[in-house]
C-alpha cells in the first residue's frame, strides 16, 4: 500500500518549485524498485485477473436465466485440483531450494512441478471426455459451455506459464547462465504457478457451489 | 496571419450561433407529453452554448492579442490555484443545473402512471404488429414457443386472458388522445426500438424480455414509426403509422379488430384443429 | 515495504544550503547511477533493422504507417457512404454493403487507426525519447506486438473476401444481430471481425506491458513522475485504461464467437429468426451490451487522453508557455480514466436494461465532464499571456480546441439521461462522437505529425501545403458535422440506409444530406494533399534544424536528429527541471530543455508560486 501512496503523493509535487528541484534531481528515474520482468508480471496477473472476473460475473448474470442447469462436477476434477495445488507447493519449495543455491532439490523440484502440470492438462481432458460421455456438451446447456470455457482459458494460461517454465528449466541447466537471472526467473514462474492456483480454486468453487 | 485566423475563428462561432436560430432543422412539433424532454433540451442549449461562445471568443482573442514577438516574452505561471478552483466550482454548478431537471424528467418517464392503457407493440425483423387488451383490460400471457402461423403472436392458449386481446391486422396502429398508453415492447428476432419522432420516446425492444414506456399523446394525427436500433438489412426500411384519432374514430377502428378467439376460429375452420395438435 | 523505492525526500545538506536560486552551481550534481544502463538489442540485417525491428522508433513508425493505411480504407468507405446518403437515387450501394461499410469504417477507425496510431505509434515513437531511456523494456516482445496488428489487420481485411463478405452488424456487434442471417456476413464475416478483434487485443497487451513499464521504471535519471511531459502522461494513462478495459471486449469476443461456431447461448435468446426457430435460449443480449461498452467507453478515452496530452505539449511549445496547471492537468488524465470505468452504460439508456441504473449513469457521466472541462479552461488558459506562434501544429491544437469543446458539450446532451431518449440513435450521436472521438483526435494527430515529422526524417513539412490542408480539413469537417447534430433534432435516425420523404422530415433535410456530403469529398480530397506532403517531404524538404521547434522535452535533445539506435549515444541524459521551462524570468532563450544543467543558465529565477 505505501507503494502506490508514495505514487499518490508525488502528483502533488511543484516540479518548478526551488526545493522540488533539488529533491527531485537526485531521483533514479525508476519508479518501484522490482525488476521490469516482475513489474510484466505482476501486469499480466492483473489483466489475467480483470479477464477472469468479467467472466464470472459473465457467469454470474447468466447463472440467473431459467433455463439454466448446473452441471454435475466429475470426480476427476477433485483429483487435478490435488495436482494443481501440490504442483505449486513444489514450485514454492523448489523456490526455497534455488534461493539457498541447492542444486539438486531445485533441478528435482523444476521437473516434478513441470510433470504435474502436464497431469493437471492431461487430467482436465480426461474430465472433457468423461462429461462429453455422459452428454454434457457446450451446447447442451450453457453452464456446460461456462465449464469449458474456464478450463480452456485456466489451460491456455497454463500452458504459457510451461512455456517459461521450459525456458527457466533449461537456463538452469545450462552451464553459463547468471546464478542471479535464474533464481529470478525461478521466482517469477513460482509466482505464477500461485496465481494460477488461485485462479483455479476460484473457477473450481463458483462452479462448485452453483 | 494572426488576425486572420483570429477573425476565421470569430467567424465560425458567430456562424455557429446564426445557423442554430436561423436553420430550417429543428425538432417536430412534440405530440405527447415529453415536452419536458425539448425543455431539457433548451436548457442544455443555453448553458452549453454560452459556455461554447465565451470560451471560442476567449481563443479568437488570444491568438490576436498574444501573437509572436521576438521581443516579447510569455508569461512564466505554472499555475494558479484560486482560479482553478473557482472553475471548478462553476463548472460543478453548471453540470448541476443541467443534471437535476433531467434527472426529474427522467423519473417522469420511467414511472407508469397506474391508468396508462396496455399496448403490446410487436416487432420482427422487419416490421411491426399490435395487440390490444380485450375488454378485460388485460394482455393474455405469451411465449415464443407457441409462435406459428396460426397464432402469430404466440399467445399462451390456456391464458383465458389472452382470449379477447385485439389483434392489429397490418403496421397502423391507432391511439386515443389525451389517454395515457404504456407500449409494452416485444420482439422475437433481434434488437429493434419502437420510435415516433413527434413523441419523444423511446426504448429498445430485447428478445427474451418485455421492455416498456409510456407516453400520453396530445395532439391528433398521422405519424411515422421508425425502428431506432439497427436490426439487419432492413432496418431503414422498417416504419409503421401511429394515427391518434378522437374519442369516435378510435371506437371505430377498434371495433374491426379480430379477437384472438375469433382468429382461432377462423383458423380452426380453414385448418382443422391443427393447431391443437402442434401445441399438445 | 522492500518493493518500495525510497524517494529520497531529504536532499543532501550541502545542495540546499547553496542552493538559492535554481541556476547556482552545486546544483548541477546528481547522483551517481544506481540502476545499470539497459542492455540493447543490436540487428544485423536489413530484416531484423527495418522488418522484424526491435527498436521502438521504428516500431512506432511501422504502427503509424500500417494504421494510417487502414485508416484510408475506412475514409473510402466512408465516402461511398456518404454518396448513397445524398444520392440514394444512383443506387449505388445495396443496404447490406452500406452496413458492411458503416460497421468496418467505425471499427476501423476506433480500432484499426485511432488506437493502433496512438498508442502503438506515438507511444513507440515518443516514450523512450521522451522519457530518455535507450528503449523499451522488452525490444522483442514489442515487436511481436507490431506483427500481431498487422496479423489483425490482414484478418480484418480478409473479411472482405470471404463469402457473405464483412459484418455488417455494426462496430457495435450487438447480437443476436450480429450472428443471425438477417445481418450481412453473420457467417464469415462476424467470425473474421471477432478474431481480428482478440488478436488485437493480444498483440495490445504485448505492447501495453511495453509503454507501462517502461514509463514507470526506465527513465533517465532526474526524471521523476511530476516532470514526464503530458504527452507521456496521457499515452501511460491510456494504456493503463485499455489493459484493464481491452479484456471486456475479448471476454465479450470470444463468447460470441462460441455462440455463432458452436451455437452456445451465452447472448443468444430463444427466438424466431426470419420465420425461422433458432435452437438458442436463455442467453442475455443486454449482458453483451454491458461487457461491450464497459469496454468501449475506456476506449474513447484511450483515444482522448493521448490526444489531450499531445495537444497539451503542443500548445506549451508553439505558445512558450508552460503548459497552464499541470498538476491539475495530471489529476485530470489520471481521474478521467479512473472515472470513465463507471459511467458506460451512458450508452445504454434506452436499451432495456433496468432505467434506475439511469439514475446513477447519469450523475457519473456528468461528474467526468468537470475534470475534462479544467482541461480545456487549462489550453485556453496556456494561450493568455503566450507568445503565440500560428505554427502549423498551434493552428491543429486551436482547431482542436474549437472541435472538442463542440463535442465534448453535445456530450452533455446525451450524457444527461432525459435529453437522450429522442436523441438517442439518431444523427446527434452521430455529429458527436465524430466531432469528439473522430475529428477532434485526428486534429491532434496531424498536429503531432507536423510537429514530430522532422524528428523522424529530419525535414520539415511543406508549410503551403500544410495550410492548405490544415484550413480545409479544420473548417470542412466542422461543416460536415455542425449542421448534421440538427438532422438529429429532427429525428433522422443513425445506421439509416435511406432516409425516404417522410412525411416529417422535410426535403430539405435531404438537401442537407447532399452539403454534408460535398463537405466530406472535400476533406477526403484534402487529405491527399497531406499524403503528397508527408511522401515528397521525406526527401525534398526543407532540412530540420536540431530541436526545430525549440522545445524542452527530451526527444529533441539527442545527439543525433534523427536519433539513432540507442538514442543517447555513450550515456543516457540527466534530467534537471520539467518539460516546461518556456520563458523562465532572467533565462537569456525562451526555453531550457529539460536536460540544461542549472549552471548553464545561471540567470534563470523562478518565483514560488
Ligand atoms: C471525414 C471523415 C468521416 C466521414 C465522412 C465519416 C462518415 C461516417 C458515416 C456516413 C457513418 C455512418 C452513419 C450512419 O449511417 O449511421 C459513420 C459512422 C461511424 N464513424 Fe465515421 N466518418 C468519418 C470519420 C470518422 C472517424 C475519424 C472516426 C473515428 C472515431 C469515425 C468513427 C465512426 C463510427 C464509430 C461510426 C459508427 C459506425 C456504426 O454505426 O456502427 N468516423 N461515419
Ligand atoms: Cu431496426
Ligand atoms: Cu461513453
Amino acid at each position: 500500500m505505501s507503494k502506490s501512496k508514495g505514487i499518490i503523493k508525488s502528483l502533488f509535487e511543484k516540479p518548478w518549485e526551488k526545493d522540488q528541484i533539488v529533491i527531485d534531481n537526485e531521483h533514479q528515474g525508476q519508479t518501484l524498485s522490482l525488476s521490469k520482468y516482475k513489474v510484466g508480471l505482476r501486469t499480466i496477473m492483473v489483466v489475467s485477473t480483470v479477464i477472469f472476473s468479467l467472466f464470472i460475473v459473465a457467469y454470474s448474470d447468466r447463472m440467473l436465466v431459467h433455463d439454466w442447469r448446473s452441471m454435475p462436477e466429475p470426480w476427476l476434477l477433485w483429483l487435478n485440483t490435488g495436482i494443481i495445488i501440490l504442483g505449486s507447493l513444489v514450485f514454492h519449495f523448489t523456490k526455497l531450494a534455488s534461493d539457498k543455491n541447492q542444486n539438486d532439490k531445485t533441478k528435482n523440484g523444476l521437473f516434478l512441478v513441470g510433470i504435474l502440470a502436464y497431469s493437471f492438462l492431461i487430467g482436465q481432458l480426461l474430465a472433457w471426455y468423461q462429461l462429453m460421455n455422459s452428454g454434457y456438451y457446450a451446447t447442451t446447456n450453457v453452464a456446460n459451455a461456462f465449464f469449458y470455457l474456464f478450463t480452456t482459458l485456466h489451460g491456455l494460461h497454463l500452458i504459457g506459464g510451461l512455456y517459461f517454465w521450459g525456458r527457466t528449466t533449461s537456463k538452469f541447466l545450462r552451464k553459463n547462465s547468471k546464478a542471479e537471472d535464474v533464481k529470478h526467473s525461478i521466482e517469477l514462474c513460482a509466482i505464477y504457478w500461485h496465481f494460477l492456483l488461485a485462479v483455479w480454486l476460484v473457477l473450481f468453487g463458483l462452479m462448485l457451489f452453483t | 496571419m494572426p488576425v486572420t485566423v483570429a477573425i476565421v475563428f470569430l467567424l465560425i462561432t458567430v456562424g455557429s450561433v446564426v445557423f442554430h436560430f436561423w436553420s430550417p432543422w429543428w425538432w417536430t412539433e412534440v405530440a405527447s407529453n415529453w415536452g419536458g424532454m425539448d425543455d431539457t433540451i433548451i436548457l442544455t442549449f443555453w448553458i452549453t452554448g454560452f459556455v461554447f461562445v465565451v470560451i471560442c471568443l476567449f481563443v479568437s482573442y488570444c491568438v490576436w492579442k498574444f501573437a509572436y514577438r521576438k521581443d516579447r516574452r510569455a508569461e512564466y505561471k505554472p499555475e494558479d490555484n484560486k482560479l482553478e478552483k473557482r472553475l471548478t466550482w462553476i463548472t460543478t454548478l453548471g453540470v448541476a443545473a443541467l443534471l437535476a431537471p433531467g434527472l426529474v424528467v427522467w423519473n417522469n418517464y420511467v414511472t407508469v402512471p397506474e391508468n396508462a392503457y396496455k399496448i403490446e407493440v410487436f416487432a420482427y425483423q422487419w416490421g411491426w404488429k399490435y395487440r390490444l387488451p380485450g375488454n378485460d383490460g388485460v394482455l393474455g400471457k405469451t411465449d415464443i414457443k407457441y409462435i406459428s402461423d396460426e397464432n402469430p403472436f404466440g399467445l399462451i392458449l390456456e391464458d383465458p386472458k389472452g382470449k379477447d386481446d385485439r389483434l392489429v391486422d397490418g403496421d397502423e396502429l391507432h391511439l386515443l388522445i389525451d389517454r395515457p398508453v404504456k407500449f409494452e415492447l416485444r420482439t422475437i428476432d433481434v434488437l429493434h426500438n419502437f420510435y415516433v419522432p413527434q413523441f419523444r420516446g423511446k426504448m429498445d425492444m430485447v428478445p427474451g424480455i418485455i421492455t416498456y414506456y409510456w407516453i400520453t399523446p396530445t395532439k391528433t394525427g398521422d405519424f411515422e414509426v421508425l425502428c431506432a436500433e439497427y436490426c439487419g438489412s432492413g432496418h431503414y426500411a422498417m416504419r409503421g403509422r401511429v394515427i391518434v384519432d378522437k374519442e369516435q374514430d378510435y371506437k371505430k377502428w377498434e371495433a374491426k379488430q379480430i379477437t384472438f378467439e375469433k382468429m382461432l376460429a377462423k383458423n380452426k375452420n380453414i385448418k382443422n384443429l391443427q393447431l391443437a395438435k402442434s401445441t399438445k | 515495504m522492500s518493493d518500495e523505492y525510497e524517494h529520497k525526500l531529504e536532499a543532501k545538506s550541502d545542495i540546499v544550503s547553496d542552493a538559492s536560486s535554481v541556476g547556482t552551481p552545486g546544483i548541477d550534481s546528481v547522483p551517481e547511477a544506481e540502476i545499470p544502463d539497459q542492455e540493447l538489442y543490436h540487428s544485423h540485417s536489413w530484416w531484423t533493422t527495418y522488418v522484424f525491428s526491435q527498436d521502438a522508433k521504428y516500431i512506432g513508425v511501422q504502427y503509424a504507417l500500417t494504421a494510417v493505411g487502414t485508416g484510408l480504407l475506412g475514409l473510402v468507405l466512408s465516402w461511398l457512404m456518404r454518396i448513397q446518403l445524398a444520392w440514394p437515387g444512383l443506387g449505388w450501394l445495396e443496404p447490406a454493403a452500406y452496413y458492411q461499410f458503416v460497421t468496418m469504417h467505425g471499427m476501423i477507425m476506433v480500432i484499426y487507426l485511432l488506437t493502433a496510431l496512438f498508442l502503438g505509434g506515438f507511444g513507440n515513437l515518443l516514450i523512450p525519447l521522451m522519457c530518455g531511456s535507450r528503449d523499451m523494456a522488452f525490444p522483442y516482445v514489442n515487436m511481436l506486438s507490431y506483427w500481431a496488428f498487422v496479423v489483425a489487420v490482414i484478418v480484418l481485411l480478409a473479411s472482405f473476401f470471404v463469402p457473405g463478405g464483412p459484418t455488417g452488424a455494426g462496430w457495435t456487434l450487438y447480437p443476436p444481430q450480429a450472428i443471425t442471417s438477417g445481418t450481412p456476413g453473420s457467417n464469415m464475416g462476424i467470425i473474421l471481425m471477432l478474431v481480428s478483434l482478440i488478436l488485437f487485443v493480444a498483440g495490445f497487451t504485448m505492447g501495453g506491458l511495453n509503454y507501462i513499464i517502461t514509463v514507470l521504471q526506465l527513465r533517465a535519471r532526474g526524471m521523476t513522475l511530476m516532470r514526464m511531459p503530458l504527452t507521456i502522461w496521457g499515452i501511460f494513462t491510456a494504456t493503463v485504461l485499455a489493459l484493464l478495459a481491452f479484456p471486456a471486449l475479448l471476454v465479450g469476443c470470444l463468447m460470441m464467437t462460441l455462440d455463432s461456431m458452436l451455437g452456445t447461448s451465452f447472448f443468444m435468446p430463444a427466438m424466431v429468426s426470419l420465420g425461422e426457430k433458432l435452437s438458442y435460449d436463455g442467453g442475455s443480449p443486454i449482458l453483451f451490451q454491458h461487457l461491450f461498452w464497459f469496454f468501449g467507453h475506456p476506449e474513447v478515452y484511450i483515444v482522448a487522453l493521448p490526444a489531450f496530452g499531445i495537444v497539451s505539449d503542443l500548445l506549451s511549445v508553439h505558445a512558450r508557455k508552460n503548459i497552464f496547471g499541470y498538476r491539475m492537468m495530471v489529476w485530470a488524465i489520471v481521474g478521467i480514466g479512473a472515472l470513465s470505468f463507471f459511467v458506460w452504460a451512458h450508452h445504454m439508456y434506452v436499451s432495456g436494461m433496468n432505467p434506475w441504473f439511469g439514475f446513477f449513469f447519469a450523475t457519473t457521466t456528468l461528474i467526468i465532464a468537470v475534470p475534462t472541462a479544467l482541461k480545456v479552461y487549462n489550453w485556453i488558459l496556456t494561450l493568455w499571456n503566450g507568445n503565440i506562434q500560428l505554427s502549423l501544429p498551434m493552428l491543429f491544437s486551436l482547431a482542436f480546441i474549437v472541435t472538442f469543446l463542440n463535442g465534448g458539450l453535445t456530450g452533455l446532451f446525451l450524457g444527461n439521461v432525459t435529453v437522450d431518449v429522442p436523441l438517442s440513435d439518431t444523427y446527434f450521436v452521430v455529429a458527436h462522437f465524430h466531432m469528439v472521438m473522430g475529428i477532434a483526435p485526428i486534429l491532434v494527430v496531424f498536429g503531432a505529425i507536423y510537429h514530430w515529422y522532422p524528428l523522424i526524417t529530419g525535414r520539415l513539412l511543406n508549410e503551403t501545403l500544410g495550410k492548405i490542408h490544415f484550413w480545409i480539413t479544420f473548417v470542412g469537417s466542422y461543416a460536415i458535422y455542425f449542421p448534421m447534430h440538427y438532422q438529429g433534432f429532427v429525428g433522422v435516425p443513425r445506421r439509416y440506409f435511406e432516409i425516404y420523404e417522410s412525411p416529417y422530415i422535410e426535403t430539405s433535410t435531404l438537401l442537407l444530406n447532399q452539403f454534408i456530403t460535398i463537405a466530406a469529398l472535400i476533406v477526403g480530397a484534402a487529405q491527399l494533399v497531406f499524403l503528397y506532403n508527408l511522401i515528397t517531404s521525406a526527401r525534398l524538404g526543407k532540412k530540420a534544424e536540431k530541436n526545430p521547434w525549440k522545445a524542452c522535452s527530451l526527444e529533441w535533445q539527442t545527439p543525433q536528429m534523427p536519433p539513432e539506435h540507442g538514442n543517447w549515444g555513450k550515456e543516457t541524459p540527466k534530467v534537471y527541471r520539467w518539460a516546461y521551462d518556456f520563458s523562465v524570468p532572467g533565462a537569456k532563450e525562451d526555453y531550457i530543455p529539460q536536460n540544461v544543467p542549472p549552471s548553464e543558465v545561471m540567470g534563470a529565477k523562478v518565483e514560488k508560486t
